[in-house]
């Protein structure tokens, strides 16, 4: 079997965890299939950003530079999500790899539709797991809203995997990644890849976001005002966390829609998520029941949240959360 | 302007899951079924630049007979014309959904196509990307606002912790996610006009390249430690989820 090709995302040239995450499982992957794994990242990291990936078991990184791409397409663009789909699809046909791994961020989820039709392969997204059985991977991932688990195969030899951001463990592995750059010629880039492109990235508010965060405290109904979010943001702020929502605060224009967790929100799975005042509602609940560890704040004691939690208080959020920021301060000092 | 949007039909989001018996899909009975709730989205974005612009909305679903509710509450919305691609089970996997899909469209060759960002019940989210690619087209996914100029488009796409601003030239596939516009309630008049509007049919054609080997509830977590004491249980708290969970 062929190597299995990573696509190693970096966000304004560092890679973020979910890189390492990707190379991590593809590498697990790729000994039980008894493969290797090579890297590909498109990004104008400086070199001592790509040994990085090395750290997690990349022996070998193929380097596009973004700006030697983006000369192929119109001027002034960040980015292009075609053009950076055609290169990695393009590179992967010429080497023969069968299965691309690659993070579901916003931009993985972008560019694997793309980039499987472009290579002819079976596309499973979202995944959360998987198992090698007879040199054949068999994926679990969440569907209705994370209501069942279903396990996936692919017919297809190729396969083209992105996984749940923070579900994966970033593995320490130390190697010393071999850094192989590559030219938008050589992966035949022209100007019609650039189908689309982004001209411009605006950042809400250079707060964390709920689907970056480690940590999330939530907020719901509960809190009865937009002003009382200032518990849950000062809780915030001692964990390092991000501030999250329920829809019915945003829908009242509480909070931002971009900290809505959720169905028609984001989908997070932190190592915490603290839910204050939230009942529980199963689009509530799709967003944020894989998350490792949650904890519940709530004064009904029937709230369907506390299902889902692994610790929970029967209480005021207006009481409780002031007591928690107060006794986590006492164990940062 | 000839525009296109593809709906599917989706289990009602209150929906309580049960593992069918074949093991492999959900149990269908007593199932509500509406319009997936981000291709509301995409239908009255459709249908507002029809009204602004003129020209004809088709509302495209792949499914059974019963996909036809979907493009029916399309018509509701202000849809014009229907095309089912007519399968035997509703199971059918992305690749199959967006090859059909792109050859029903491509014989229309429209100026614009619709999707949403994603359905509700495979939760796969590429389904859009793929059918644009199949189409040879430009596309942009999780859109929130969208601006046409003659033949450019400049969309908002929204990502983690901000925005990416996107253009692409027309014809253009985009997927719409919620805030993008807010969806109509049709009125009677609009519920009366769409029992005359027209529902083609087309065959369907099996691609498929994924199975689903098993379906299954996830284990239920057991039961957490609740404490019903309020806020004298918080230093209790904070200690477990130093020392036994190990999170802060
Ligand atoms: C198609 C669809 C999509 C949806 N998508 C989403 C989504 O993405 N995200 C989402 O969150 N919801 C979504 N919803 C809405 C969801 O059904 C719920 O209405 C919503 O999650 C409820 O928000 P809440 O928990 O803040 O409010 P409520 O349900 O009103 O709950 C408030 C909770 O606060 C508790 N409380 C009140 N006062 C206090 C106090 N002083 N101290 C402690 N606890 C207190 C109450 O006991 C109650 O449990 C969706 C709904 C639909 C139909
Ligand atoms: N069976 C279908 N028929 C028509 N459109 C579909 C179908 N399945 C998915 N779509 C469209 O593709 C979008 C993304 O779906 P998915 O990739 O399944 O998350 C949906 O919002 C619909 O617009």
């Amino acid at each position: 079997m062929n190597k299995i090709l990573i696509l190693a995302e970096a966000k304004e040239n560092t890679f973020k965890s979910n890189a390492f995450e990707a190379v991590s499982a593809g590498k697990h992957i790729a000994e039980a299939l008894g493969t290797g794994i090579d890297v590909i990242t498109i990004t104008d990291a400086p070199a001592e950003q790509l040994t990085t990936l090395g750290k997690y078991g990349a022996s070998k990184v193929y380097h596009l530079s973004l700006s030697e791409l983006n000369s192929k397409g119109p001027a002034g663009i960040k980015y292009s999500h075609s053009a950076i789909a055609a290169a990695a699809a393009n590179f992967a046909n010429a080497n023969g790899y069968e299965i691309i791994i690659i993070s579901g961020t916003s931009f993985g989820k972008e560019i694997a539709p793309m980039i499987s039709v472009k290579t002819d392969s079976a596309i499973i997204t979202d995944c959360t797991g998987y198992t090698v059985n007879g040199g054949k991977i068999s994926l679990k991932r969440p569907s209705y809203a994370g209501k069942c688990n279903t396990i996936v195969n692919y017919s297809s030899g190729k396969a083209v995997i992105t996984l749940r951001p923070n579900v994966f463990k970033a593995e320490v592995s130390e190697t010393t990644p071999e850094v192989e750059k590559i030219t938008p010629d050589k992966v035949n880039i022209s100007a019609a890849d650039f189908k689309s492109c982004v001209t411009d990235v605006v950042v809400s508010s250079g707060k964390l976001d709920v689907a970056e965060a480690d940590i999330i405290v939530s907020g719901g109904r509960g809190l009865r005002n937009p002003e009382s979010f200032k518990l849950v943001e000062d809780l915030a702020a001692v964990l390092g966390a991000a501030t999250g929502a329920s829809r019915a605060v945003v829908d009242a224009g509480w909070r931002p829609h971009g900290e809505q967790v959720g169905q028609t929100g984001k989908t997070v799975s932190p190592s915490l998520y603290v839910a204050c005042g939230i009942s529980g509602a199963i689009q509530h609940l799709a967003g944020m029941s894989s998350s490792k560890f949650i904890v519940a704040i709530n004064k009904d004691k029937d709230a369907p949240i506390f299902q889902v939690a692994d610790y929970g208080i029967v209480g005021d959020v207006f009481e409780i959360l002031p007591a928690m920021t107060e006794e986590i301060k006492k164990l940062k000092v | 302007m000839k525009i296109v949007v593809c709906v599917s039909l989706v289990p009602d989001s209150t929906t309580k899951v049960k593992v069918g018996s074949s093991g492999k899909s959900i149990d269908e009975t007593g199932v509500t079924y509406i319009i997936n709730p981000y291709d509301e989205f995409a239908v009255e974005e459709a249908v507002q630049l029809k009204e602004k612009n003129g020209g004809e909305v088709t509302a495209i679903s792949v499914g059974t007979e019963r996909s036809k509710e979907a493009i029916k509450k399309a018509f509701q919305m202000g849809a014009d014309k229907g095309i089912l691609v007519k399968s035997d089970t509703a199971d059918n996997d992305s690749f199959t959904v967006a090859k059909n899909l792109a050859s029903a469209i491509k014989e229309l060759s429209p100026d614009i196509i619709f999707f949403g960002k994603q359905s509700i019940d495979y939760d796969g989210s590429v389904v859009t990307g793929m059918t644009a690619e199949l189409l040879g087209l430009p596309f942009v996914n999780v859109v929130t606002k969208l601006e046409l100029n003659g033949n450019e488009a400049t969309a908002e796409r929204e990502i983690e912790g901000g925005k990416e601003i996107v253009k692409t030239s027309l014809p253009a596939v985009f997927g719409a996610q919620k805030g993008l516009n807010n969806p109509r309630y049709p009125n009677l008049k609009s519920i009366m006009a769409s029992k005359s509007k027209p529902i083609e049919e087309k065959p369907f054609l099996n691609e498929r390249k994924t199975e689903v080997a098993e379906m299954s509830l996830p284990e239920s977590k057991g039961q957490g430690k609740i404490f019903t004491d309020g806020v004298s249980n918080v230093p209790e708290l904070v200690r477990l989820l130093r020392e036994e969970a190990k999170v802060i």
